[in-house]
């Protein structure tokens, strides 16, 4: 029977980190992947990721994607596609869907790293054709360049319905609203907040009750709910939609591990039913790992460390890694995963509503909460976020503690500050220098950097904005500027539109606008 | 409906246009792309009738998870439409339970 | 399971006006199908799901084990971490008999 030092069960951002880690090391490892192409759901993700340089920040999921498949190759893993493990047995025996066969190997230590599956909400013709997950729109747009629909709603606010809202958008589909059951908006404020400025409306408090149409979907109707999340009738409301995305959640798809006899418990902040694992991702089986969303649900950034960490447990455990090495590579490990864990978002805060104030002290926006976007009246309480200073100069309107600091780096006059610990909310410099260069725009991974000169012209001010659709619109073209909730406020003349390579496809949109609206227009629409 | 242009997107890894055959009729789709892919920039939503209740289903997870998108693929029923790379003269065929329409109308006469 | 389950339901079943929703959609189970096993006698994940096969489809209850559980629970009136799980057992995907029929215990080296 073959076998490996180290079976992976699953080739996502988790499993391919975990294969690089050992093989790297020396390790004879195998991954197993049920897909005809590695890389889990990373190769849809083609938003920049947040975290700092370690974590691939502002790096495109896509992209990461392609550097561990490079690394994997580079460093020897055997990685085995169309291949389904179908269950995990005593003493590590894999068993193994390939080929219209089942195939038995063994393993000295076992990953399991299987991810994580999306929720559903069952509501009134939910089966109709046309209502589909969150991961099915990203599928269907950014794999295989077909548009979900013409016109989509979008069910939940976390950070999967806001990105793949975004994402609807750049390929061209329209988005009705975004609802989200509970009160406040679940995933980033930036997130939120580039879908809002173009328009988009955003309704918490709200559920889908029924998808009308029998063949296909021909509306969705939506209605308010109470506080105990039930729809009170009288407030249904029909939006004429052939889409109904769903984005309620992901549980970790944990099954093997409880095949394979690891004591499991339910826990809600992780997601649902999750192994017991230590820090290293050791279950109550000794040698087998889980790693990234199967044992709880996370962010892709921290699913790759999570699998090193695992990977590296295991390399000492076999021999491969002396224990000084170990301490020490582990030890970053989880110092670079605690920076992750900061924040207002960090897992240990989440479903937690009594932040009302950033670590700086500032007040959280309740509009962001509500409605997708800061009010300029909110924004007041964010010193980075200041206009009215002489010439061109960054305006960043980053009102959350999230675990980010591209930014830092992207100004090659140094400023704008974070700090070594990431979630704090950037600085900008009051005696800085700007060129105006945009690469602050292009790295904020939020897009939440404008450039702001309130003294271009006479009575006008230029408004530099992140800009990712397509087509760019030509200098001297005329559009409208809408502001931070959508709403046209002024007639807006492109001064420029362009990406250079460094800015990895977030264009700097350069905008004139009448002086007074330099503080309120933040999106153009042609 | 296709997309034509993406701001972040340069190329989808597609091969050459092909032809298949759905429900008799001639389709053309992207060699390498999902049948499902194929199907819904072709419009259709429907991909099979369910067995108990005879209700039509479409793409749901489009990541073979589901298997909401079943259809029978050159004979074959309970393809799972979403993850299988389309070939030239593929016939792909709604799906009425695990049956073809003409099998499943046979037996419910 | 840690812990015996002895609630059970103290009024009489009524019906609901969505108890024709489709649940279980691989195996079209409905809520009023899922309300109406408790009441029957069934009381956990795994009760219901071998009584009305919810969770036995081809997705093996990646779509619906969280949403028939939370029936479940809300008709006995207790958390949802009481109710236990899908056991988690091989086959964990759904795979042919044919294919169990072509089974290899002694890989070569790829």
């Amino acid at each position: 029977m073959k076998r490996y030092e180290m079976i992976i069960v699953g080739a996502g951002p988790a499993g391919l980190s975990a294969a690089i880690e050992a093989a790297a090391l020396g390790m004879d490892v195998a991954v197993f992947d049920e897909n005809a192409r590695p890389g889990g759901q990373l190769f849809k993700q083609i938003h920049k990721f947040f975290g700092s340089k370690e974590h691939h920040a502002k790096e495109r999921g896509f992209r990461i994607g392609e550097d561990l498949l490079k690394q994997a190759e580079e460093t020897g893993v055997h990685v085995f596609l169309n291949a389904t493990v179908m269950g995990i047995y005593d003493e590590k025996e894999v068993m193994v869907k390939m080929d219209g066969q089942v195939v038995h190997y063994k393993a000295d230590t076992v990953i399991i790293a299987t991810g994580a599956a999306e929720n559903m909400i069952p509501f009134k013709g939910w089966d109709t054709p046309g209502v589909i997950g969150a991961g099915a729109a990203q599928a269907l747009m950014n794999l295989q360049g077909v548009m979900p629909g013409k016109r989509v709603l979008m069910v939940g606010s976390g950070n999967v319905g806001l990105v793949v809202s975004f994402q609807l958008l750049q390929a061209g589909c329209e988005v009705a609203a975004v609802i989200d059951a509970a009160p406040r908006i679940g995933g980033y404020g930036v997130h939120a907040s580039k879908v809002a400025r173009t328009g988009v409306p955003f309704m918490t408090r709200h559920t889908v009750v029924e998808a009308l149409g029998t063949d296909r979907v021909e509306g969705a109707v939506i209605a308010e709910v109470d506080s105990h999340f039930q729809p009170i009738p009288g407030t249904e409301k029909t939006l004429d939609v052939d889409t109904i995305c769903i984005a309620v959640g992901l549980s970790p798809m944990s099954q093997l591990a409880d095949s394979a006899g690891c004591q499991m418990e339910f826990a809600p902040r992780r997601g649902g039913n999750v192994p017991v694992v230590d820090e290293f991702g050791e279950t109550s089986v000794r040698g087998v790992y889980c790693a990234g969303d199967v044992a709880g649900i996370e962010e892709a950034s921290s699913a790759m460390l999570l699998g090193r960490i695992s990977a590296a447990h295991a390399a000492v455990s076999l021999g491969y890694l002396d224990q000084e090495s170990f301490d020490q590579r582990v030890s970053s490990y989880h110092a670079s995963l605690g920076q992750l864990r900061e924040g207002m978002f960090a897992p240990q805060n989440r479903g937690r509503t009594d932040i009302t104030q950033t670590d700086e002290g500032f007040a959280i926006s309740q509009s962001l909460l509500a409605h997708g976007y800061v009010t300029e009246e909110e924004l007041k309480a964010f010193p980075a976020a200041a206009t009215g200073k002489k010439g061109i100069h960054p305006v960043i309107e980053c009102t959350q503690n999230i675990p980010c600091d591209p930014c830092q780096d992207a100004c090659k006059f140094g400023c704008i500050k974070v700090g070594s610990n990431i979630t704090k909310l950037p600085v900008v410099d009051p005696d800085h220098t700007c060129s105006g260069c945009g690469m602050c725009v292009a790295c904020c991974s939020g897009q939440a950097i404008f450039l702001v000169d309130e003294t271009y012209e006479p009575g006008f001010a230029t408004v530099g904005i992140p800009y990712e659709f397509v087509p760019y619109p030509e200098p001297g073209s005329k559009g409208t500027a809408l502001d931070r909730s959508g709403a046209p406020v002024c007639e807006a003349e492109v001064i420029s539109c362009k990406a250079a390579r460094a800015m990895d496809k977030t264009a700097l949109l350069t905008m004139k606008v009448p002086v007074e609206f330099a503080s309120t227009a933040r999106f153009y629409q042609a | 409906m296709r997309i034509e242009q993406h701001p972040i997107i340069e190329t989808y890894q597609k091969g050459r246009e092909v032809s298949f055959v759905f429900d008799g009729q001639q389709i053309t789709g992207c060699e390498g792309e999902s049948i499902a892919a194929a199907l819904h920039a072709a419009g259709v939503m429907t991909h099979r009738y369910t067995a108990r209740q005879h209700k039509p289903r479409g793409i749901f997870c489009a990541i073979g998870r589901c298997t909401d998108c079943v259809m029978i693929v050159n004979g074959q029923p309970n393809v799972r439409t979403c993850i299988t790379p389309l070939e030239q003269g593929m016939v792909v065929q709604t799906q009425y339970g695990v049956q073809t329409q003409e099998e499943w109308e046979a037996d419910h006469e | 399971m840690s812990k015996m389950i002895r609630t059970a339901p103290t009024t009489a079943f009524q019906e609901m006006p969505d108890d024709n929703m489709i649940i279980c959609r691989c195996e079209e189970i409905t809520k009023g199908e899922i309300r109406r096993a408790v009441y029957d006698g069934f009381r956990t994940t795994n009760e219901v799901k071998r009584w009305l096969r919810c969770g036995m489809g081809l997705c093996q209850g990646q779509t619906c084990q969280r949403n028939f559980q939370n029936i479940i629970a809300r008709e006995l009136g207790i958390p949802v971490a009481e109710l236990g799980i899908i056991t988690g057992r091989c086959p964990v995907r759904p795979v042919e008999i044919q294919t169990f029929a072509d089974e290899v215990v002694n890989a070569e080296e790829a």
